[in-house]
Parts: structure tokens; C-alpha cells; sequence
């Protein structure tokens, strides 16, 4: 009986243990953390860590817009970030709770309030560009040694696409990614509403479909390193960590990264609290600790994207803050474009477009 | 009381894994697209009481559906994911059937590894084995280092991100489905009937279509409808090996929610998928019955 007794008042005691330990759910994009940080802070703060992942601000924001997605932190990107504010989607944050705060670079802060007035609701994770991963062997043996491999021109103009079908060429699918910077290429505003302009897009797009082996997110950053594809539309980071696994394969692909000369479009992944965040005390202390100098370095360490953190920079690795493709000089800088959302009619029309574009109907 | 509860079951099931949910994703493809908490408007408010109905009630329209004739978009992708699942059924058929067909003329004692073979697959999940034919089918794939090693082609071929990756996924996936009622229904034959027929001078091949054919016919449509059925709506194969271009239903309901956030058209799309699905659906239950009658 008394074994009884003690057996259940230990359990009881455990559970009561399990209710008191807090918790924290970090919804992020796929890629784009050094798991040891993971452990680190759960080390450091005993609160247990669940982390999940996608790779699409789509499908973040329809379980944003669902509600009760149970995440405590998610990292959506600028523009969707401000749509979702709109939709009541976040909640404020409880900024005597982030010390951290003092860290964040001014200049980055700035951009970002475009997208949230104030930074009231978000903090910058990472920052990067939409630019040109190229296996640069492969390309060069396909157009000559003068291919434009700096310039939209390498997928946009269908005599070289034609020619680079032959070693394959993937493009993002996100139409907000792939619309600006057609834009660009045709000489108009990147961050145009105006339907008429963006619907040039289409004819654009028809005549290089047929050489675009696939539309994805993800599957490029392997493909760009196995030497499967040879031109990928992507994200700066991704294509860097694309270049760091070949290197580390070391199967004779070399990738680079080259921000179009034209310009490219600049984006900033925010971490934000959803409105109906289950622990948003652990989730303030999450944020606080990837706003640590020393842990915001480590992650652009390993995923080769910029921050927002300007303390991080003293810890960064030179071949991060060293690099112009991660962090652009000025004269960079300026050429690069932001985005802003489109409203729900032209957002229609847009993804009408991007299917029609995608799969010819 | 008992004999109620035992027909009330079947029904509880069905109106809460079936017409609730329905209800459901009609009243939202009803609805208006909004920038809130959940997207749509608008939404019932029972705590006014009649009032809140009758404002429910008066804020519903039908203009989801009426977009979706507007646009040619919808139609080819219904037309579009019916041949595909079409095609691919009968793929399946033409290569289950013999494996059903020797799986039941094995030896008796064969039998059970056999079957056990042919559900082994599901014991891993459905999406690593979509996902492990990427890495057959691709251009560095092992197909295509077999195939090359071998001396048959010299260029990769291009399997992967095309509508034939997606028949490959689809028959592969689905061909459990397509044996497994066949088998049962050859293995429930009567041998001698076929001893018969040669008596009375059949060939082989004659016995074959004169006798074991319309005798398993029974099992080649119910294997028929469950490949059909949800092949149609699949979303997973098309997305992971089909190519952009792969026009699916499945694929345009994923956008209409996702990159639309449009609740109330992907509810519409959802709802003309059911009725389109509810076609075959009833010609099973027919077909079932009717099979049932025989035996009884």
C-alpha cells in the first residue's frame, strides 16, 4: 500500500513538474537556423523547445489566418507580416521584456517599419536578397565565358534560357518574388499595383516557361549543389548554403550567388508573437535570446543571411560580413528594391497570373 | 433499443465525419474573402439569436461558384485531373491484374507471403515513398544511371517534373488497391469451372475471357473506383514529381487557399469536386449492392 502511495505521489509530482516547465513552439522557414542554437537555449533557459518548419510565407499565413496555430514565434516576411498585423494576427510586443532590443541595427529597423510602423510588433530575424544562384562551369560551358550571369538578363532573355534548359533552370514559386523582378527587367516600377503593368509579366514569362524545369521554394538549394540544375532563381542564403554543400561534397560544382545588376529585391524575415500565442512570456525570452550578439552571429554563421542585429557584426565570420552578396555595399544597397503588399482584387489577379504563368492555362 | 443504437452508429458516423464538415465548407464557400480572423465574412452569430441568423442567411450568395464558370482555369483542371485519374487507373488495372492473377495461382502456401508483400509498402510512410521516386526518376537518378550504364539511352530522359512522373506516383501509390479486391475475388474461384470449360473446348486464352474475367469483374470495379476516386483529388503526388505545368484540381484548391487566401472560392472548388466525385461514388454503392444481391 505504502509503495502504492509513494509511486503515486511521485507521479502526481512529476506531472505537477511537466505543468510548471514552460514551453515554447518556433514556426520558421526551413534551412535557416543553426540547430545548436536549439539546444543552447534550452540549455540556457530550461524552457523546452519545439521547432517546426516551412517553406512558404502562403502557408504560414493561412494558419495565421486560420488561428490557433499554437506557435509561439513565426517568422513571416515583411510584406505578409503587414497584412496579417491588419488581419489582427499578432499581438504587441512587451518590449521591457526584450533588453536585447538596444542590439538592433538602426538601419535595418528603419526598413523594416515600413512594414511595421514602429517595429511594435516584430523584430528583424534575417534580411537577404532575391538574386541568381549559377553553377558556374555549367553555365559558362553553356553561353561562352562572357555569360551575363550578373544580370536578369541570364533568365529573362529566352536566347539564354533556351541554351541553359539543357543543364536546368529553377525559379522560386512565389509570384511575389518573381513579379518585382520581372518588372525590373522590364524597365517598369518592381513594386507596381497597377494591373495593366504587372500583367506584361505574362507574355514575358511565356516566352522562357518552356525552359524553366520547375517552379519551387526548396528543392533548388540541393539541386543547385548536386550539380542537377545549373541557374537557380532563389534566395541569397539558400544558393550560399547550396555553395557550401558542393564544397563540402566536393563533387566539382562550384555555385555562386550574384545579385542582378538591375537590382533585386530586398526582403526581411520578422519574428512576430501570434495574437493567441499560448506562452508569450517563453516566446519574449526566445526573442531576447536570438538577439544575443553572440547567438545572432552564430546563426548568420551558418546560413550565410544577413541580420538586423548590429552587435552581431563583432562575432560574424569575414566570410559573411565580408561578403557582398550577404551584406551588399552601398552602392549595392541603393540599387536594391522593397515590396509591399497587394490588395485581395489584385492579389487575384497576380495569382491568376502566376497559374496561367506556371502551368499555360 | 439495441437494434437502434446499431443503426444509429453508422449514422452518427456519418453526420460527424461527413455532413458536418460539409456544411461546414458549403457555408464558407457562401461567404465573402476578408482581411480578419478567419478570412470570410460572414460569419453566424448565434448570440443574437433569429437575428443573427437571418443576417447570416441574407449576407449568402452565390458568386463563388458563379466566378468559377468565368474562369476556364477551374474546368480544364477538373477535365484535367479526371483523365489523369482515369488514365492511371487503367494502368493500374492492366498491371495488378496479373499480379492478382498469379498471386491467386500460386501455391496455397505461397499465398500469404505474397499478400503480406503486396501490404508491406504502407508499413513506411505514403510520403517517403513519393518522395524516394525523386530520387529515382530524376535526371541524376538511379533509372537513369541504370539506363545509361546499361547503353540503352546516352541522354538522361526527363521523367521527373512531368505529368508522367505523376502517372508513375499515381499507379504506384494506388496498385495495392487495385490487387488486393482482385485477388479476392480470384481467389474465391472455382477452379474446376475452368476444367469445365476447357472440357467443352476452350482454349486457354477463350477460358480466360469467357469465365475468370467476368467472375472477377466484381473485384476489377471495386479496384477501379478506389484508385479512381482519390486519385482525382490528389494533391501530394502531382506536387512533389509533377511538373508546373501538371494541371490538377488538387493543386488549384492549394492555391485558392493558400496563395488566394480565398476560403470561400477553395470551398467552392471543394464542393464542386464532391459533386463531381459523387457520380462514381454512387455507381460503386450500385455496383456493391448488386454484388451483394448475387450472393445472397
Amino acid at each position: 500500500m505504502t509503495t502504492k502511495l509513494t509511486t503515486l505521489t511521485a507521479v502526481a509530482a512529476l506531472l505537477a513538474g511537466a505543468a510548471a516547465a514552460q514551453e515554447v513552439r518556433v514556426y520558421n522557414w526551413s534551412d535557416y537556423i543553426d540547430e545548436d542554437l536549439l539546444t543552447e537555449f534550452e540549455e540556457e533557459t530550461g524552457i523546452s523547445l519545439t521547432y517546426d518548419v516551412f517553406d512558404s510565407n502562403e502557408v504560414l499565413e493561412t494558419k495565421m489566418l486560420a488561428g490557433g496555430s499554437g506557435y509561439d514565434v513565426v517568422v513571416p516576411t515583411g510584406s505578409f507580416l503587414q497584412r496579417q498585423i491588419q488581419a489582427g494576427a499578432f499581438q504587441e510586443l512587451d518590449k521591457s521584456q526584450l533588453p536585447n532590443l538596444d542590439n538592433m541595427w538602426e538601419t535595418i529597423s528603419e526598413r523594416t517599419s515600413q512594414y511595421d510602423p514602429g517595429n511594435t510588433y516584430s523584430i528583424n530575424y534575417m534580411w537577404g536578397t532575391t538574386g541568381l544562384g549559377v553553377n558556374i562551369d555549367k553555365v559558362r560551358e553553356v553561353l561562352g565565358e562572357d555569360a551575363p550571369v550578373n544580370s536578369l538578363s541570364l533568365i529573362f532573355d529566352p536566347e539564354n534560357m533556351e541554351q541553359l534548359a539543357s543543364c536546368g533552370v529553377h525559379v522560386l514559386d512565389a509570384p511575389t518574388e518573381v513579379i518585382p523582378a520581372a518588372l525590373k527587367y522590364l524597365g517598369e516600377d518592381p513594386d507596381s499595383k497597377d494591373a495593366e503593368v504587372i500583367e506584361q509579366v505574362g507574355p514575358l514569362m511565356a516566352e522562357i516557361r518552356p525552359y524553366i524545369q520547375k517552379f519551387h521554394s526548396s528543392e533548388y538549394i540541393n539541386a543547385l549543389a548536386n550539380g542537377e540544375i545549373c541557374v537557380a532563381f532563389g534566395w541569397s542564403g539558400d544558393v550560399l548554403q547550396a555553395r557550401d554543400r558542393a564544397a563540402e561534397a566536393d563533387n566539382g560544382v562550384t555555385v555562386e550567388y550574384h545579385i542582378p545588376k538591375e537590382g533585386a529585391l530586398m526582403w526581411f524575415d520578422q519574428m512576430a508573437i501570434p495574437a493567441d500565442a499560448p506562452n508569450p512570456e517563453a516566446a519574449h525570452t526566445f526573442l531576447n535570446f536570438m538577439m544575443d550578439a553572440q547567438n545572432m552571429a552564430q546563426a548568420s554563421n551558418y546560413v550565410y543571411y544577413a541580420n538586423g542585429n548590429e552587435a552581431s557584426q563583432e562575432y560574424l565570420n569575414e566570410d559573411v560580413i565580408g561578403d557582398p552578396a550577404i551584406y551588399p555595399d552601398e552602392e549595392t544597397l541603393e540599387n536594391l528594391y522593397t515590396f509591399s503588399p497587394y490588395d485581395p482584387r489584385l492579389q487575384r489577379t497576380v495569382t491568376r497570373l502566376w497559374t496561367s504563368i506556371k502551368s499555360g492555362v | 433499443m439495441r437494434r437502434l443504437a446499431v443503426i444509429a452508429l453508422p449514422y452518427l458516423w456519418l453526420v460527424a465525419l461527413f455532413l458536418v464538415p460539409f456544411l461546414i465548407v458549403l457555408k464558407i464557400s457562401l461567404s465573402d474573402i476578408a482581411v480578419a480572423i478567419p478570412p470570410y465574412t460572414p460569419t453566424l452569430d448565434l448570440s443574437e439569436g433569429w437575428a443573427g441568423i437571418r443576417d447570416f442567411l441574407a449576407g449568402l450568395d452565390f458568386e463563388n461558384f458563379v466566378f468559377l464558370t468565368q474562369d476556364s482555369l477551374y474546368w480544364r483542371a477538373y477535365l484535367s485531373s479526371v483523365w489523369i485519374a482515369l488514365v492511371s487507373t487503367l494502368i493500374t488495372l492492366a498491371v495488378g491484374y496479373p499480379i492478382a492473377y498469379g498471386m491467386a495461382r500460386a501455391a496455397p502456401e505461397w499465398r500469404p507471403t505474397l499478400l503480406m508483400l503486396v501490404i508491406l509498402p504502407f508499413w513506411t510512410s505514403f510520403l517517403i515513398r513519393v518522395y524516394s521516386w525523386i530520387g529515382i526518376l530524376s535526371s541524376e537518378g538511379l533509372l537513369n544511371q541504370v539506363l545509361m550504364s546499361v547503353g540503352v539511352i546516352d541522354a538522361p530522359l526527363t521523367i521527373l517534373n512531368t505529368t508522367r512522373a505523376v502517372y508513375v506516383g499515381i499507379v504506384y501509390t494506388y496498385l495495392p488497391f487495385m490487387i488486393l479486391p482482385i485477388y479476392a475475388t480470384l481467389e474465391k474461384m472455382d477452379e474446376s469451372l475452368l476444367e469445365a470449360a476447357e472440357d467443352l473446348g476452350c482454349s486457354k486464352i477463350q477460358a480466360f475471357w469467357l469465365v475468370t474475367w467476368p467472375l472477377s469483374r466484381g473485384g476489377v470495379i471495386a479496384g477501379c473506383f478506389l484508385v479512381f476516386i482519390p486519385a482525382i483529388g490528389e494533391f501530394v503526388i502531382p506536387s512533389l514529381l509533377g511538373g508546373s505545368d501538371t494541371l490538377m484540381i488538387g493543386k488549384v484548391l492549394w492555391e485558392e487557399f493558400f496563395s488566394n487566401r480565398d476560403w470561400p472560392v477553395a470551398s467552392a472548388v471543394a464542393i464542386i469536386l464532391l459533386l463531381i466525385l459523387i457520380i462514381p461514388i454512387v455507381l460503386f454503392q450500385r455496383n456493391e449492392q448488386k454484388a451483394r444481391e448475387q450472393d445472397g
